[in-house]
């Protein structure tokens, strides 16, 4: 861990307040990735099911 | 091969997953290298200290903020030219990873801005236009989740955007236009004067494309999304049409 002095605060809370806002985009972004090729797979089965 | 190929969404899905592991891949090591070199090797600037570790995030997320916003310009004109429905949803896809930047650089110019000027906030040119930016962003989500038919939403998105590009635009020329804000002027430029020492620009620069890719990944990815949430919409439609 370097040194970062009088402004440790700033600096980790900068870092800190950046990865949450980026993991909560790339997990947030996974999720729906995931539900929406779920739900498509469901959908598209229904459709051969009922010969559409 | 022309690019417009990519308009097709068959073509554009075929490309994009063989594309997006490499992207994926790249932009985390990139990302990785550019902000371990930034925070754990680099040393405090003489009249900053530490707080210029902040810069690897504050800048980048700047940049790309701005940048995304002028993709979906860019992505919003084709749509409204040529009708290409992967253009509007890679816009809409866009515009998630463009609000999150604008806000990283929100706050870490608000966290960076406490100790340098004494002030988390101020109505500053730059800051202001970055805060409408911001609203720009919300506004066009907004937009989207509103209007349920796909294609009037791609169409008033695409204007909003038209519209929301003065403020991209003066997000980052505002500096130069009014002399009064404390921001100062560009941490990168072709003019050698004005750039940070070359200890910091290196891995400033690592960070920039570490970010850019991850735009890039981050956009393939929810690009299919958006265009297998397309095709779900539409069989659901001709379901309940029976």
């Amino acid at each position: 861990m370097p040194e970062l002095g009088k402004y440790a605060a700033e600096v980790l809370s900068a870092y800190g307040v950046s990865a949450l806002l980026i993991a909560a985009l790339v997990g947030w972004s996974f999720l729906r990735a995931a539900r929406v090729r779920r739900d498509l797979a469901e959908a598209e089965a229904r459709s051969r099911a009922h010969g559409r | 091969m022309s690019l417009w190929e990519y308009a097709n969404p068959r073509k554009f899905m075929q490309t994009s997953a063989g594309l997006l592991p490499w992207v994926t891949g790249i932009a985390a090591i990139v990302m990785v290298v550019g902000l371990v070199w930034g925070f754990f090797f680099t040393p405090d600037d003489y009249r900053q200290g530490s707080t210029v570790k902040i810069i690897y995030l504050h800048v980048p997320a700047a940049m790309m903020a701005i940048n995304i916003w002028a993709m979906m310009l860019v992505a919003s004109l084709i749509w409204l030219i040529r009708r290409h429905h992967v253009s509007a949803l890679a816009a809409k896809a866009a515009a998630p990873i463009g609000v999150t930047m604008t806000l990283i650089a929100l706050f870490t110019g608000a966290i960076w801005g406490q100790p340098m000027w004494g002030t988390y906030w101020a109505w500053d040119p730059r800051l202001t236009s970055f805060l409408i930016l911001f609203l720009f962003y919300l506004g066009y989500l907004a937009l989207w989740e509103a209007i349920d038919d796909p294609d009037t939403a791609a169409d008033l998105t695409a204007v909003l955007c038209l519209v929301g590009s003065v403020f991209a635009v003066l997000s980052r020329y505002a500096v130069n236009f009014w002399n009064q804000g404390l921001h100062q002027g560009a941490s990168l430029s072709m003019d050698a004067d004005e750039n940070v020492a070359d200890v910091f620009w290196l891995p400033l620069v690592v960070c920039i494309a570490g970010f850019v890719l991850f735009f890039v990944a981050l956009l393939l990815m929810r690009t299919r999304t958006e265009i297998r949430a397309r095709r779900l919409k539409a069989l659901i439609a001709r379901e309940r049409m029976g």
